[in-house]
Parts: structure tokens; sequence; C-alpha cells
């Protein structure tokens, strides 16, 4: 078959893909019907309020090369998450492949899966097949997730059965170079009393590279089951990054995620979390930082099927240049949904004197006995803090600093995981820049 | 020679309005200076021309620490050649524990030639220090993991002043009424850590309303401003009068002065 990688994602590269991939027919059938989906789908309209502010007409998605063996550069990606932590299990992905996988023996024996969705699939069809059957957001949703659906390489499992505690942290880093396509499935699955903290680490390999990213990420916590996972989204600066996030979190599960959003040119994300069954928690803390042209959009939707939920989502971003953050939160509330406890929150901090943040926060309640607040400001560095701060010998560089990183303590002091809360932090202090 | 600041004909406008008008002021290292007047006469002003805020525009006027002259100098620079204001009003920096910070402020002060980037004081060092100068406060030990005037009562925050005093040593401070808001026990136990940290270990500038700070760092001077100038300079007995007495008699004195006062505070002119 004479396909050249560099021509998009054509119909005869699907198709040469597909050949190559040798996976269950269900599987094959559910990528056609996907690719049809993406065929009849237009890229999503700006009239609509959810692309409203987001303008992806210079996406052209010819410019990426997918799919089939290019090569895998030859990469040894660090990430900010790995440094002196010791890992129960730790994954690789480089250009939309999973190069590398480990999984500390101990929890192999457990019965703990982590790894390449796609190999572990042929040991463990009966298991996985109904997650990949009915994914969180169905490939109909837009013409990405139909893409994803489609055309998915980089699968990433995680799955904890039932009662297993996996008391060290799994990483799953992926990297993309200039021009190459990550079109990637995640599936992470804790069943019933499971407990586990996942890492999820997203780097360009330097730092400008003009990648894509389209992508689902489906996590499933099962009763009583606690699942501490954490984003960082920290692509190159010249990557498309489109994501559909979703999380169910049953009866007496908790479910704390942090997303850190640092990377790629463009972002759209769909943040999800669906409180599922009776007592059902969750708290989501989102680190946003922009600087040069970048564009972050989330949307972000807490959704309270169950009585007695609870979903807490703190959210703050901070803009330099001429950056924009697109923040849309929405709490819904179904009426069986009693005695809900909601709360979201979206605070920017603006840095440069061009950037824009819109935020808004929304809320839809159909039950009688609920307590739901939300809020959002958006305001730039006070002078007067600066100068108190010069006074006591900070340079004005380092009392922008030191008011940057304070901004975000109150997310930090959220974040249990000590070595998360050190990354960012000096991830974040890095970045911040002078301004006069 | 002793170390001295000296304040020259200062003028000082703040968005175009004029507030000092050509102040003099000098001084040296070891001495004590109470700096008086009603309010709204310029007191604070004098102290924030002094550090350099950026709002307050020096149109006349020299101010010199050791014959250079710091007017050219930013913030930083100043607090690292050894100047330090006690603010009347601290502000809030939600997110920055007061450990972190002073770490941060006391390596800039006593290194005044770190670069920005480089290391800290260690850590087991400064919070050894910290640790002692905050047992001689007799604050909590708590105190330090708060974050910086967030949520502080009055009376903390200025505490958390004097801590910052005794932590950075600095030549000259200028204290704007680092006993208002404490009580009776509070004004005691900062006036003589005031005494103890500051004393002749320093050039002290106190602003002050009340006079027990005075009364445990008795002045050299005392100086009255009144409408934007000095309008009189004395010894101990002259701030004994004023607390005892009120502005009356200066007020009297200094019509013209008194006058620009009264505009300057809005108040109604008599
Ligand atoms: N940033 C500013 N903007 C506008 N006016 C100001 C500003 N700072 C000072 N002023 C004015 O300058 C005058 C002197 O103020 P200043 O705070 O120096 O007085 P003060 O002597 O410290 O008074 P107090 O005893 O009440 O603290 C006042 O009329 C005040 O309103
Ligand atoms: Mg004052």
């Amino acid at each position: 078959m004479d396909v050249t990688i560099q021509s998009g994602f054509s119909a005869a590269a699907f198709e040469a893909a597909l050949a190559a991939a040798q996976e269950p027919g269900w599987l094959r059938d559910s990528r056609r019907a996907a690719w049809r989906s993406f065929l009849d789908l237009a890229w999503p309209a700006r009239d609509g309020e959810e692309w409203s502010r987001t303008d992806i007409r210079t996406f052209k998605l010819d410019q990426f090369a997918p799919l089939l063996d290019g090569p895998v550069p030859s990469v040894e990606p660090a990430g900010l998450l790995r440094a002196g932590v010791d890992l129960a299990g730790r994954l690789t992905a480089v250009n939309g492949r999973i190069t590398a996988v480990e999984l500390e023996p101990a929890w192999q024996q457990r019965g703990v899966l982590f790894g390449n969705l796609s190999e572990l699939l042929s040991d463990h069809e009966a298991l996985l097949r109904p997650y990949l059957d009915q994914p969180l957001v169905p490939p109909s949703y837009d013409r990405f997730s139909a893409l994803r659906a489609a055309c998915w390489t980089a699968g990433q499992l995680v799955y904890v059965p039932r009662g297993v505690v996996v008391d060290q942290p799994l990483h799953l880093l992926s990297v993309i170079g200039d021009g190459a396509a990550d079109v990637s499935q995640t599936l992470v699955v804790l069943e019933e009393g499971a407990e586990a903290t996942v890492l999820c680490e997203m780097e360009g390999i330097t730092g400008t590279d003009a990648g894509l990213h389209c992508g689902a990420l489906d996590i499933i916590v099962r009763p009583g089951a606690h699942l501490r996972i954490v984003n960082l989204q920290n692509w190159g600066q010249g990557t498309w990054h489109f994501a559909h996030q979703k999380a169910v979190v049953q009866r007496d599960a908790s479910l704390q995620w942090t997303i850190a959003a640092m990377g790629s040119r463009l972002s759209k994300v769909n943040q999800h979390v669906e409180l599922a069954g009776i007592g059902a928690s969750s708290q989501v803390n989102g680190v946003l930082f922009t600087e040069g042209k970048q564009h972050i959009a989330y949307h972000t939707l807490q959704h309270h099927r169950a009585p007695s939920c609870r979903s807490d989502f703190l959210y703050k971003g901070a803009l330099q240049d001429k950056s924009r953050i697109v923040w849309r939160g929405m709490i819904k509330v179904d009426p069986k949904a009693q005695q809900t406890d909601g709360y979201q929150r979206n605070d920017n901090l603006l840095l440069g004197a061009q950037v824009r943040a819109d935020s808004i926060p929304g809320l839809e309640i159909e039950a009688d006995d609920v307590r739901c607040t939300h809020g959002s400001t958006s305001g730039r560095v006070d002078d007067e803090l600066v100068f108190y701060a010069r006074c006591r010998g900070f340079t004005r560089k380092e009392a922008i600093q030191t008011i940057v990183t304070g901004f975000f303590q109150q997310i930090f002091d959220r974040i249990t995981i000590e070595s998360v809360r050190d990354a960012l932090a000096l991830a974040i202090a890095r970045r911040v820049r002078e301004y006069a | 020679m002793k170390p001295t600041l000296s304040i020259r004909n200062l003028h000082v406008a703040v968005g175009g309005t004029p507030i000092l008008r050509g102040v003099d002021l000098t001084i040296r290292y070891g001495e004590t200076h109470a700096l008086m007047g009603p309010n709204g006469s310029g007191k604070s002003t004098l102290g924030l021309a002094v550090m350099g805020h950026p709002n307050y525009e020096v149109s006349e006027g020299t101010i010199d620490l050791d014959g250079q002259n710091i007017l050219e100098m930013t913030p930083d620079e100043r607090a690292r050649v050894g100047l330090f204001y006690a603010f009347q009003r601290p502000v809030a920096i939600p997110g920055v524990k007061m450990a972190d910070f002073l770490r941060h402020a006391t390596t800039n002060v006593r290194n005044p030639q770190r670069q920005e980037g480089e290391e800290l004081i260690p850590m087991r060092v400064f919070r050894e220090e910290l640790r002692t100068k905050m047992e001689q406060l007799k604050m909590d030990a708590q105190f330090a993991r708060r974050y910086v005037n967030d949520g502080f009562s009055g009376g903390e925050m200025k505490r958390a002043e004097i801590l910052q005093l005794a932590m950075l040593q600095p030549k000259f401070a200028i204290l704007d009424e680092t006993d208002s808001g404490l009580d009776a026990d509070a004004v005691r136990l900062a006036s003589q850590s005031i005494a103890e940290i500051g004393r002749e270990k320093m050039g002290l500038l106190i602003i002050t309303h009340h006079d027990k700070l005075l009364e445990h760092n008795p002045p050299d001077f005392t100086h009255v401003m009144l409408g934007g100038r000095i309008v009189e300079s004395g010894s101990a007995e002259l701030a004994e009068e004023l607390h005892r007495y009120g502005y009356e008699r200066i007020r009297r004195a200094y019509p013209e002065a008194d006058a620009q006062n009264r505009v300057m505070a809005h108040e109604e002119v008599a």
C-alpha cells in the first residue's frame, strides 16, 4: 500500500492503519463508524456557544502526520512530575506511539493493568470491551471526538482491581514533536474500594513544537474507590490540544482531580465530572498559566445525578503577554439529586496589558434542597503589594513572582501530592516575567 | 563619621497635588527622632517618599544616605542600602507565608549584591534565627506559617512589621504609627522590643500619636509636621508638650502651614 504518512488523515491512511493494527472485529467496526462520523461532521462552528470564543480557523488537520509507522524520535522525555518520586509504574508515549511501559511486579501480581491499551486488549477483551464500546464521550459529540474514536493509537490503560490500594503514583508521560499527531484514548478504572494516584503529563520535545493532540480521558471510579489524578498539560507552544475528559464517580467514591494547563498554542478541553452515586465526592483544582499568544479554553461540567454528592471546582489562571483564557463552568443538578453541595469558582490574574480572560460560571438546578455557589474574579497585580515587597528588598520581578505564586497557593494548598505541588509552583515561578 | 540620612528641601506631590513643601531632616545613626503632627500633615508621605513609592513624585530637594543620592534608586535598592519603613497600613499578600517572605527579604537585604535566582539563606539557619526573634517578640510560632498580613488583626500587623524590622536590621528605620491598634500590653511589649532592636543600633524616626512608644524610646529630637513642612523641632519635651496640650499652640504659631494642613486634610478653614 503506497500511503505516505505526511498526507494527513486520509481515508487510505485510515484503512492502512486499520489493516496493520490487528484489532478485534468489533473495535474495527466502531472505528469505521467513527470514521464515517468524522467524514460527515464539519469542524465546530463559531456560532455555537461552545466555540464562539475559541477560533480554530487556522487549524489544518492535514499538517499533521498520523497513524502509520513514522519514525519515532528517540527522546528521553523527563517530565516535571517524575523527579524524585518513587513510582508504581511509568508509561511513555512519543508522537502517539507507546514506547515504554514499566509496572512494578508487585502490582502486576495484584492484578493491576497498566500500559498500552491496544496490547492489553488482547488478553482482557471481555473486561475492556464495554469501555471502548461505550466511551464516556460518544464519537458523535463533535468532529474531534469522531477523529479520536476512529484514529486513536496512543491507548493508555490504568485498571486497579477491587480493593487494591496502589500507594505509589502511576505516571503516564506523552510527548509530541513538531508536526506529529498524538491521538489518544486514556482509560482509568478503579474498581470498588480501590485507590490510586495517576499522574498524566504531556510535554513538547523542544517546548515550541507544533503538534496535534486530540484525545479522550475516561475515568471510572466505582463505589468506595478513591482516585487522585493529575493532568499536567505542558505541550510545546505550537501544539493544538483538543481533549474530552470525563469522570464518573459512583457511590461513596471520591475523585481529586488536579489540572495544570501551561502549554499548547490553543487548548480546548471539556472537563466533565458526573456524580453518579449517593455520597460521591469530587474536587477539581485547576491551574492555568498562559503567555505569548496562547489560548486555553476550559468548559467544565459538574453534573449531580445522585443525592448527597459534593463537587468543589476551583480554577485559577494567570495570563501574560497577549494570551487568553476562556473558562465556562456549569453545575447541573438533576431533580433527584437532593442535598447537593456544589461549588465552582474561577479567579484570574491579568499580568499582561493585552491579555483577556472570559469567565462564565453557570448553574442549572432542578432539585430544591441544594447548596450551590459559584463565582469568578479577574484582576491585575496590585501595585501596592509590589511596592510593599520591594520595600523589603524584593526586586520588581521577584515581587511579582512571589505574588503570582501566592495567588496559586490556595490551589496548591488543596493538592495533597507534595511532588506535584512543588513542581507546579516551580514551573509557574519560572515563567513569570517582569512587567512594566 | 556616623552614617547619616539627610533630607533637604523635600517637595513631594501626589497626582500633581503638592503634599510635602520643603522638608529638612537629618538623622544620624544611633539617634531616635520623633515625628509628630496632626492627621493629614504629611508624615506617612515622608516615609513613602523615602522608600520611593512610585505615586509620590519628588519635585524638588534631595535625600542622601551617607552622601549617596537615593532618589535615583528603586525601592528595593533603598531597602538594600539599609532603609526601612514600617507601614502605617501594611498590605496583605495572600498565599505567601511570612517565613518564606522574610527569608527572601532577609537574604536580599543582607546580600545587596545578590542576583535574582541565587541561593537564599540556608533554611535551617534562617529558621533558627526567625524562631529566636519571634520568641523575643513573644510571637506564636504559628505566625510564621500564616500568609503575609492576610487576615491579621491590626495589632498582629504591627507586630509583624516589628518582626521584619528585627530581621532586616536596617541602618535607618521609619516607624509609622507602629503603636496604633495595639492593646496596652502589646504597646508596652512593642515599645520595649523596638528599644532593644533599634535603639543605638540604627537611626530611628518614630511617627506616633501616643506617648507610650516614646516613653521607652525617648527621642533625642522631636519634629512637628504641619501642612507638609517641619515647622518646629525640639527635644523630648516638645513631644511631651504635644501629647499633653495638642497642636493648638503650633497651629496658631504657623497659621500658613495650618491653613495648608486644613486644605490637605479637607477640613473647614477656621
Ligand atoms: N496616595 C494618595 N493619594 C491622594 N492623596 C494622598 C495620597 N497620599 C497622601 N495623600 C494626601 O496627603 C496628605 C498627607 O497624607 P499623609 O498620609 O502623609 O498624612 P499623615 O500625616 O500620615 O496623617 P495621619 O496622621 O492621619 O496618618 C493627606 O491630605 C492625604 O489625603
Ligand atoms: Mg500617616
